[in-house]
């Protein structure tokens, strides 16, 4: 086993993202230190959806952020197109900018309410030269405009509206066609769906799904539903107190889960199905990330903790191909 | 969750013997007005709850759960509001009480909790102060014996170290500890309803578990029915004996929980349960969504509300007024033309994916293997 283990490259090629033993740290007052990315080691392969879920506060967010370089990472290296730009100033970062994006949650807050939404997807055509290096000129914006607003299922007369116009599914709309504005290859998603409807949300989910396999995108699907996660995901990371717990195949990782978090997480999501069996829940809370616990991170909530959980904190290691998880005693896959 | 409730007071229930439920709504309308006319937000609401019964209010945003749940415990005091229909809770009428009635009954006899605890709590009290105060505002007790009270709520309630947590102010508690809380200050004068609106949505899953547990529980332990207001059917499915849906401020279907999920009778509803990503089971290639969102009260159609989303749309749904609830099925109903016209719904296609859950589930359960005990030094 290598030093930081890495997750299956089988399907081959190098991967579009990779990061390395990743952390970010805040300083509190009084000395204290919240990890909010706590060591992670992942690949993103090119073309895949990777799924980022937890509850709130294990790192999910922040470690979306941080694989764009919208957060300053503490340590550890991050790698985009074989590209180390872990410590990349803005100006270098800028042309990068263009081939990776980010789709955030609340759609209202994410668009400028005084800009119309030509005006708001123009932003990034003019910020960034055309393919030819040089200032794209008005008419090709006006093309693209009218070829993102297809894209997404807009009319094109959404171009001279305002987003208090539209509706949350069809703000989330405009957002996404802003990410794809320059044609990035990665576009790293965080809960782009909680804050719409159930409704709504499955067209949005689809909407992503329909993207990827039209243009060849890659995700990093960041959200807390596990169910919205599978649907789109080719593999999951799951995420607890700032580090990756488990990380495989969506259906290996959350039907035959090694980690008994994995396993808990996913017994506690309500079924929308009548006498579907129920488990007793873990208990407790979440632990603060500021007082992170000795060992095993997870071993105060966890129902088959053994002594050795609560001094060694267990590596991310591989159970079965492609499956990889931070415990001491995986549940057996069966 | 029994074991929260080791000496948990039963409400003595004086409605048990008779069958008239705790709560009997009719056609509760609540308009509000807004350029010189008024726009009605929740149309023709009835529905009944039983003693100890769970209730789901199950709905998307804009669909009037809440003003409905607010028009009951009248909390509506918007200027130029309007409340029309009946509301019995205990024979007592709610809709046109003066506040000073209301208030004898909200607290003691229906109490809320909300979606945020947070906001509920004042962040200047503790969480103890705040408790005691609601009991003292009710009963002749003195600071001593309402905090002996506070404290036993708070354990029942499955807080860890209730007596400390009692000091402590509500920014200190996380968000599951909050919502313990907020629930131990609605039961504090042993309602005989308790309206929880959204109770679990801020809450992470595992907590959300545990919260539900806790409200299963509160019937057996206090006698309280509950009237539940999510939009998650998931919720509904694993909480609520009895499930309302209302879309638009209309009721599109209710019926027992187990039937209306098993056979929906109304399309909305169908394809709402269709929309939801399976966790178990085959994965879809496309999630059957519902096209277009739903109709703000203004533009709300004369005829079916649900209609332009709908895909059995055709004549009979469009000229007002908007179809009437007929039965589908024992005690279940839908406000649809389809079943009057012969052509039902089908079953729902769960059979597989619930088996499949249930199986999955079996086979995930954390229960520590014996080989576990030899391997731990």
């Amino acid at each position: 086993m290598s030093a930081f283990p890495v997750s299956s490259p089988e399907q081959g090629g190098a991967p579009l993202l990779s990061v390395r033993a990743l952390r970010k740290t805040y300083s509190l007052p009084r000395g204290q230190t919240l990890k909010a990315v706590d060591g992670v080691s992942l690949d993103v392969l090119p073309g895949e959806v990777l799924g980022l879920v937890g509850e709130s506060g294990c790192g999910k967010s922040t470690l979306g952020r941080c694989l764009l370089r919208l957060t300053d990472v503490s340590s550890g290296q991050i790698t985009f197109e074989g590209q180390d730009i872990t410590h990349l100033g803005e100006r270098a970062l800028r042309p990068l900018r263009q081939r990776m994006q980010m789709v955030f949650q609340d759609s209202y807050a994410s668009l400028n309410p005084r800009r119309r939404i030509g005006d708001l997807l123009a932003e990034p055509l003019r910020v960034h030269p055309g393919p030819d290096g040089r200032k794209r000129p008005a008419a090709a914006i006006t093309a693209r405009l009218h070829e993102l607003m297809d894209l997404v299922s807009l009319p094109v007369t959404a171009l001279d509206r305002y987003p208090h116009e539209f509706s949350g599914g069809q703000r989330q709309r405009i957002n996404i066609a802003r990410a794809l504005a320059l044609s990035p290859r990665l576009v790293v998603a965080d809960e782009p769906v909680s804050a719409l409807d159930v409704s709504v949300q499955a067209q949005i989910v689809n909407l992503f799904a329909d993207l990827q396999a039209q243009l060849g995108l890659t995700y990093v699907f960041v959200a807390h539903d596990l169910a919205v996660v599978r649907q789109i995901s080719t593999r999951v990371a799951v995420m607890y107190l700032g580090a990756v717990v488990e990380l495989g195949e969506t259906d290996d990782v959350l039907h035959h889960p090694a980690h008994p978090y994995t396993a808990a997480l996913t017994q506690a999501v309500p079924r929308p199905v009548v006498g579907a069996s129920r488990h007793p829940p873990l208990r407790g809370d979440i632990p603060s990330p500021v007082a992170r616990p000795s060992g095993c991170r997870f071993h105060t909530r966890c129902p088959m903790v053994q002594d050795r959980c609560r001094v060694e904190d267990p590596a991310l290691h591989t159970v079965r191909p492609g499956h990889q998880v931070a415990c001491h005693f995986p549940l057996a896959a069966d | 969750m029994p074991d929260n409730f080791p000496s948990a007071p039963v409400q003595p229930s004086p409605t048990q013997h008779t069958a008239a439920p705790l709560l009997a709504v009719r056609n509760l309308c609540v308009s509000f007005p807004s350029g010189g006319r008024m726009i009605p937000i929740v149309e023709n609401v009835s529905f009944t709850l039983a003693e100890r019964d769970i209730l789901g209010l199950v709905g998307e945003s804009g669909s009037g759960k809440s003003v409905t749940a607010m028009a009951l415990m009248g909390l509506i005091d918007s200027p130029g509001v309007q409340i029309t229909g009946s509301a019995l809770f205990r024979g007592q009428e709610l809709v046109g009480l003066p506040q000073k009635q209301l208030r004898r009954l909200r607290g003691r006899q229906i109490a809320m909790i909300f979606q945020d605890p947070m906001t509920a709590f004042t962040p200047v009290y503790t969480i103890g102060w705040q408790i005691d105060e609601q009991i003292r505002a009710h009963e002749r007790l003195s600071r001593k014996q309402a905090r002996a009270r506070t404290v036993d709520l708070l354990a029942e309630m499955g807080v860890p170290d209730p007596a400390r947590t009692a000091d402590r102010y509500p920014h200190q508690l996380s968000g599951g500890l909050r919502q313990r809380a907020m629930i131990a200050m609605a039961l504090s004068c042993n309602p005989a309803l308790l309206i929880a609106d959204e109770p679990t949505t801020a809450l992470d899953v595992t907590v959300q578990a545990q919260i539900l547990d806790l409200i299963r529980g509160l019937r057996t332990a206090y006698g309280s029915s509950v009237l539940l207001i999510t939009h998650d059917m998931g919720v509904v499915a694993e909480t609520c004996d009895t499930t309302l849906v209302l879309y638009s401020g209309r009721v599109a279907e209710t019926g027992p929980t187990q039937a209306l999920f098993a056979q929906p009778g109304h399309p909305y509803t169908a394809a709402l349960l269709a929309s939801i990503p399976p966790l178990d089971g085959p994965r879809p290639e496309r999630l059957p969504a519902i096209a277009g969102a739903p109709p703000v009260p203004l533009e709300r159609p004369a005829g079916c509300a649900f209609s332009p989303r709908c895909h059995y749309v055709h004549e009979a749904c469009l000229p007002a007024p908007p179809p009437p609830l007929v039965p589908v099925g024992p005690h279940q109903s839908a406000a649809c033309v389809l079943s009057t016209e012969g052509t039902p719904l089908p079953p729902r296609l769960i059979s597989a994916c619930a088996s499949a859950a249930a199986s999955i589930r079996h086979q995930a359960a954390p229960t520590p293997p014996p080989s576990h005990g030899e391997v731990s030094p």
